[in-house]
C-alpha cells in the first residue's frame, strides 16, 4: 500500500518534472531526435534569458527586504502595544492573505494605475502628474504590499512565544531598551523571521500574476515561460522551466540554513511579556487614528476594486470619480449562464482538488509516520515538494508530461481534457493539506490507533471512527488553505485551461484585455468574497490559528 | 462473571529493532486465569513482548501461542486481547458509553446486548451512571478506569495492562491497585501485566517474571523473587539490598551454607541460603536484607564500622554503614561519624535475609553498599 500512494505521488509530483528536464535535452519528445544541449547552449548564450534570471532574483531579494520593512514593524506595533481596537486592526492587518495574488493585483491596477483613482484624483486636484505603473517598480509594489503579511503574522506568532521573564531578566542585569531588542528580543525571533524569509522568498521567486499584469516588458522567469510557450518555443520553455527548478531549489536549500531550527527555543515556556499601554489620551488618539489610517490604506486596493465593479461599462470616461453606479456588472454576471460559468467551474475544481488532496494527505501521512524509514521520508518529500516549486513551474511540468499518449511510461494526453486543471491543483493543494495533515497526525496519540485494532478495528474503520474525527481540526485547516489558494489560481490556469474549464482568473484577464473592467472587477469582487466566506469558515472552525 | 482463562504461552521468541536486540530467545508460560506481571527496569523488554502479544510488533523469530493456538500471524484485531494503554489511548470524541461500546460494535454478530455490556462493564468498574460524559471531564483514575471497561467489554481472551497505574498520582495509585487486582479477578481472565515497579508487581502479580537485557532473570513468586533471587540482579532490583563479595566455606544440609565475607576475613563466617549447586571455595555476592542486620553499640561480635549517613523515612531508619577494613583499627578516625557494629545473627530466622549468589563473571567487585536497619524506637 505504502508503495502504490508513492508511485501515484512520484507520478504526479515528480514524473512530470523529470519529462520535462528530459524535453528540455530533446529526450523523449514526440519530434524525436536524439537528446541535444542545444536549447541549454541558446538559453545560456542569450541575454533576454539571463536577465529573467538575474531579474528573478533581485526582483526576490528585493521583494523580502521590502515585505521585512513593513511586516516586522507592524508585527511589533500590534504584538508590544496595547493601542485601542487592536485585535479587529490587527486582523484587518493580516486580510490581503487572505486574497488571491490576481485580486490584489488588479485592484492595484485600478488604484494606482495609469488611468487609476489616485491619479484622476491628483489631476483633479490641479496637478499635473501622469506616471505608468509598470515595470520592475511596480512589481516590487505589489509584491511588498501583499507580502508584508508573512513578515507581519510570524512576527506577531514568534514575539507571542517569547518569555516574557527572558526581558525581565535583562532588565535586572542592567539592559537598555536598545540592548533587549537586538540582544535578546531580536536573536530569539530569528526562528520566525527565518520561516518568514523563506515564505517570502520563495512566494516572490514563482510569482507570476503582478509580473505579468505590471511587468511590460519587464519579464521574470515565470512570464518568460509563459511567453515562450505562448510563442510555440516549446523547448526553450522547458529549459527555462527546468532552470526555475532548479534556482528555486537552490534557493530552498540555501535559506533553510539560515532557520537556526528549534536551538534557540526556549526549554521553558513562560507568559509573554505585558503589551505597553499609552497613558497620555493624546498618545491613545493619535495611535488609534494611525491605525486606522494605515488599514485604510491597505484595504483602499480593496475598496477600489469594489467601486469599479459598480461602474457600468462606458459611463466613466474623463470624470475623476465615476458619475454613475449600478449593479448593472453583476446583473450581467449572474444573469448569463456563459458568464456564471467561470465561477462555478472555480468551485467544482477547487473543491474536487481539495478533496482528493486530503485524501491524498491522510493516506500518505498515516502510512509515512507508520512505515517510517526511506518509504515515509520519500512519501512526506513528494508531498511537500510542490511548495518549493513554483506553479508556472508544475503547469509546464504537467503540460510536457501529459500531453502525450504513452501509457506505457505513465504518459496520458490529459491536456485540453477536463482534467488536467483539476489535477493541477490537485499537485499544488498537496503541500497545503499535507503539511497540516502531518503536523495533525503527529500529534496523535499512535496508540489510539492500536486500541482500536485491540477492539476489533480494521483499518478502514479505525480511519472513519477514530483518525478522522480527530483530525478534522487539521484537515480543515489544511483543506480551507487548499480550497482558496485554487480558488483564485492564476498562474497554472494560464498554462493548462481551456475555454470549458476556464476559472474565474482567467475571465477576469480576459475582460480586462478586452476593457470591461467593470466585469472584471466583479468577478475580483465575487472572488474576494468568495475566498473571506471560505477563510471566515475555515478561520472559525479550525479555531482561529493560521 | 468469570470466564475460564487460557494459557499464554512465549516460546524462544526473539525481537530486534535495527541492530538492538531486545528480546533474547524468551520462553515463558502464563498459566490460564493467572495474573502474571513481567517487571523490569526501561529497556529491559518487557513492553515488547506485550506489544508482540497484542500484535503491534512483528516476532522476528519464535512463537507464540494463545490458548495452544499460533497467533503470531494474525493482526491485533483478531486475537482476542485487550489492553490497558499507559496513557490509556481513550478516544476524546466519543462518550464514555461509546469508547465502552467500541469494541462491541466493532465485533458485532454476537446476539449480546451492547447497551446491556456497557452497563454490565461500568458497573464492573464502579462507573454507571458515568455513560454520556466526556473523556475530558473525567479524573485520571476514571479514566483509567473506563480504559479498563472497554479493553474487557469484547470478552478478550487475554487481558494485557501497560503500567497501568503510572499516569495515576502516589496517592490514588495504591487504591486503584486493590480495585484493578479485584476487578480482574473478578473477570478470572488470563492477564499480562507490565511495570517497572516491584511494588506494583508483587501486589498485582501472583508470579512475576523480572526481565533484564532481553532475557528473563527470574520467573517465581514474589515471596520466592525476594527471598531466594537467582542473581545479584534480582536481589537489587527486588528490595533493599546490600551486597558483598565472600567465599563459600561449608555447606550444611538443605540450601544452608557458611559464608566468609571477603572484606572481613577475620569476622565470624555467615550462615546463608544459597543454592545447591554452589561448592565449598567458590566466590559468591552475598545479598543481604537491612532487615536481617542488627546494629549495635555494646562491643559485641560484629562487623566494625562507622555510620556514614542516616536516612529516616517515618517508620524506619536506614543508616549507611562503612565497614572498617580489617587492616585498620575501627577507631583510626579516618571516618567520621559514630562507631557502631553491624551484626548478622546466624539463627534460622535471619536465613529469609540474606542469600548468597553466584559472582559472575565482568561484575563490578561488590563492595559494602551499605547497612540498613529497622530502628528501635
Amino acid at each position: 500500500m505504502p508503495w502504490l500512494v508513492l508511485a501515484f505521488l512520484v507520478w504526479l509530483v515528480g514524473y512530470p518534472l523529470l519529462v520535462v528536464a528530459a524535453e528540455a535535452f530533446g529526450i523523449g519528445s514526440p519530434g524525436g531526435g536524439g537528446p541535444t544541449t542545444e536549447a541549454f547552449r541558446s538559453f545560456f548564450t542569450r541575454a533576454d534569458e539571463w536577465n529573467a534570471m538575474w531579474r528573478t532574483l533581485w526582483i526576490s531579494v528585493l521583494s523580502t527586504l521590502a515585505a521585512a520593512a513593513i511586516g516586522v514593524p507592524l508585527g511589533f506595533l500590534f504584538e508590544r502595544n496595547e493601542i485601542p481596537g487592536r485585535r479587529l486592526l490587527g486582523a484587518l492587518v493580516a486580510l490581503p492573505v487572505a486574497l488571491p495574488p490576481l485580486v490584489g493585483v488588479i485592484a492595484f491596477l485600478f488604484l494606482y494605475g495609469e488611468s487609476g483613482l489616485a491619479a484622476r484624483g491628483l489631476q483633479t486636484l490641479g496637478l499635473d502628474v501622469s506616471w505608468r505603473l509598470t515595470g520592475a517598480w511596480a512589481i516590487l509594489l505589489v509584491h511588498a504590499y501583499s507580502m508584508y503579511v508573512y513578515f507581519y503574522l510570524f512576527t506577531r506568532a514568534g514575539l507571542s512565544g517569547q518569555d516574557g521573564a527572558a526581558i525581565e531578566a535583562a532588565q535586572s542585569l542592567g539592559a537598555s531598551r536598545r540592548q533587549i531588542l537586538f540582544r535578546v528580543t531580536l536573536p530569539r525571533l530569528r526562528p520566525a523571521l527565518a520561516g518568514a524569509t523563506l515564505l517570502t522568498f520563495m512566494t516572490s521567486l514563482g510569482s507570476f500574476s503582478a509580473p505579468y499584469i505590471f511587468g511590460g516588458g519587464f519579464r521574470v522567469m515565470t512570464t518568460q515561460i509563459v511567453a515562450s510557450k505562448l510563442n510555440g518555443e516549446l523547448r526553450m520553455a522547458y529549459v527555462e522551466t527546468t532552470m526555475l527548478a532548479l534556482l528555486a531549489f537552490t534557493s530552498l536549500l540555501l535559506l533553510r540554513r539560515i532557520d537556526p531550527g528549534l536551538d534557540l527555543a526556549s526549554g521553558a515556556r513562560g507568559t509573554p511579556p505585558a503589551r505597553r499601554r499609552l497613558h497620555s489620551r493624546g498618545a491613545r488618539v493619535a495611535a488609534a487614528a494611525g491605525g486606522w489610517v494605515l488599514a485604510g490604506v491597505l484595504l483602499l486596493p480593496h475598496a477600489t476594486l469594489i467601486l469599479m465593479s459598480l461602474v457600468p461599462p462606458n459611463t466613466w470616461t474623463v470624470e475623476a470619480f465615476p458619475p454613475i453606479l449600478g449593479l448593472v456588472n453583476y446583473g450581467e454576471l449572474l444573469s448569463s449562464t456563459e458568464r456564471l460559468r467561470p465561477a462555478l467551474n472555480s468551485l467544482w475544481m477547487a473543491a474536487a482538488a481539495t478533496l482528493a488532496a486530503v485524501v491524498v494527505g491522510v493516506m500518505a501521512a498515516r502510512l509515512s509516520l507508520r512505515r517510517g524509514g526511506l518509504p515515509g521520508r520519500a512519501l512526506e518529500a513528494m508531498m511537500t515538494l510542490p511548495w518549493a516549486i513554483p506553479g508556472t513551474v508544475f503547469a509546464l511540468a504537467l503540460a510536457a508530461a501529459m500531453s502525450v499518449n504513452a501509457p506505457w511510461v505513465g504518459r496520458f494526453v490529459l491536456v485540453g481534457t477536463l482534467w488536467i486543471l483539476p489535477l493541477a491543483y490537485l499537485v499544488r493543494s498537496l503541500p497545503l493539506t499535507g503539511r497540516s495533515i502531518f503536523a495533525g497526525l503527529r500529534q496523535l496519540d499512535p496508540r489510539l490507533e492500536e486500541a482500536a485494532a485491540s477492539l476489533g478495528a480494521g483499518s478502514l474503520r479505525t480511519v472513519l471512527q477514530i483518525v478522522l474525527p480527530l483530525l478534522r481540526p487539521a484537515v480543515i485547516a489544511g483543506a480551507g488553505l487548499a480550497f482558496i489558494t485554487m480558488l483564485g489560481d492564476f498562474v497554472t490556469s494560464i498554462v493548462l485551461y481551456t475555454y470549458d474549464t476556464r476559472p474565474i482568473s482567467i475571465e477576469i484577464q480576459s475582460s480586462l484585455r478586452i476593457q470591461e473592467t467593470g466585469i472584471a472587477a466583479a468577478y475580483g469582487v465575487l472572488l474576494m468574497l468568495l475566498s473571506a466566506a471560505a477563510f471566515i469558515a475555515w478561520d472559525d472552525r479550525a479555531g482561529g490559528r493560521l | 462473571m468469570t470466564a475460564s482463562g487460557v494459557s499464554v504461552r512465549f516460546d524462544d521468541v526473539f525481537k530486534a529493532f535495527d541492530d538492538t536486540v531486545v528480546l533474547a530467545g524468551v520462553s515463558l508460560t502464563v498459566e490460564p486465569g493467572e495474573i502474571f506481571a513481567l517487571l523490569g527496569p526501561s529497556g529491559s523488554g518487557k513492553t515488547t513482548m506485550l506489544r508482540l502479544l497484542a500484535g503491534f510488533e512483528q516476532l522476528d523469530r519464535g512463537r507464540l501461542l494463545i490458548a495452544d493456538e499460533a497467533v503470531e500471524h494474525l493482526p491485533p484485531a483478531r486475537r482476542g486481547v485487550g489492553m490497558l494503554f499507559q496513557s490509556y489511548a481513550l478516544f476524546p470524541h466519543l462518550s464514555v458509553a461509546e469508547n465502552v461500546a467500541f469494541g462491541l460494535k466493532v465485533r458485532g454478530g454476537s446476539q449480546e446486548d451492547p447497551q446491556a455490556r456497557v452497563a454490565e462493564m461500568l458497573e464492573l468498574v464502579r462507573l454507571s451512571g458515568f455513560e454520556q460524559r466526556r473523556i475530558a471531564e473525567l479524573s485520571g483514575g476514571q479514566q483509567q478506569r473506563v480504559a479498563l471497561a472497554r479493553a474487557l467489554a469484547p470478552r478478550p481472551r487475554v487481558l494485557l495492562l501497560d503500567e497501568p497505574l503510572s499516569n495515576l498520582d502516589p496517592a490514588l495509585r495504591e487504591e486503584t491497585r486493590a480495585d484493578l487486582r479485584r476487578t480482574v479477578k473478578q473477570t478470572g481472565i488470563t492477564t499480562v501485566l507490565v511495570t517497572h515497579e516491584q511494588e506494583e508487581a508483587f501486589e498485582l502479580g501472583e508470579r512475576i517474571g523480572l526481565l533484564n537485557e532481553g532475557g528473563l532473570e527470574q520467573v517465581g513468586g514474589p515471596a520466592e523473587l525476594y527471598r531466594d533471587p537467582a542473581s545479584r540482579f534480582v536481589a537489587t532490583f527486588v528490595g533493599r539490598c546490600s551486597v558483598l563479595s565472600g567465599v563459600v566455606l561449608e555447606r550444611h544440609g538443605g540450601d544452608e551454607l557458611t559464608v566468609r565475607l571477603e572484606s572481613q576475613p577475620h569476622a565470624e563466617p555467615w550462615l546463608c541460603r544459597g543454592d545447591s549447586g554452589l561448592r565449598a571455595g567458590e566466590q559468591v555476592d552475598v545479598c543481604v536484607r537491612p532487615e536481617a542486620l542488627e546494629l549495635s553499640t555494646d562491643g559485641g561480635s560484629g562487623l566494625a564500622g562507622r555510620i556514614e549517613a542516616e536516612r529516616f523515612t517515618g517508620s524506619n531508619s536506614f543508616y549507611t554503614v562503612r565497614l572498617a577494613s580489617p587492616r585498620s583499627d575501627a577507631g583510626d578516625g579516618s571516618a567520621a561519624g559514630p562507631a557502631i557494629e553491624v551484626a548478622m545473627p546466624g539463627t534460622a530466622a535471619s536465613l529469609s535475609g540474606a542469600c548468597v549468589v553466584r559472582q559472575l563473571a565482568g561484575e563490578p567487585p561488590s563492595v559494602f553498599a551499605g547497612a540498613s536497619t529497622e530502628s528501635d524506637p
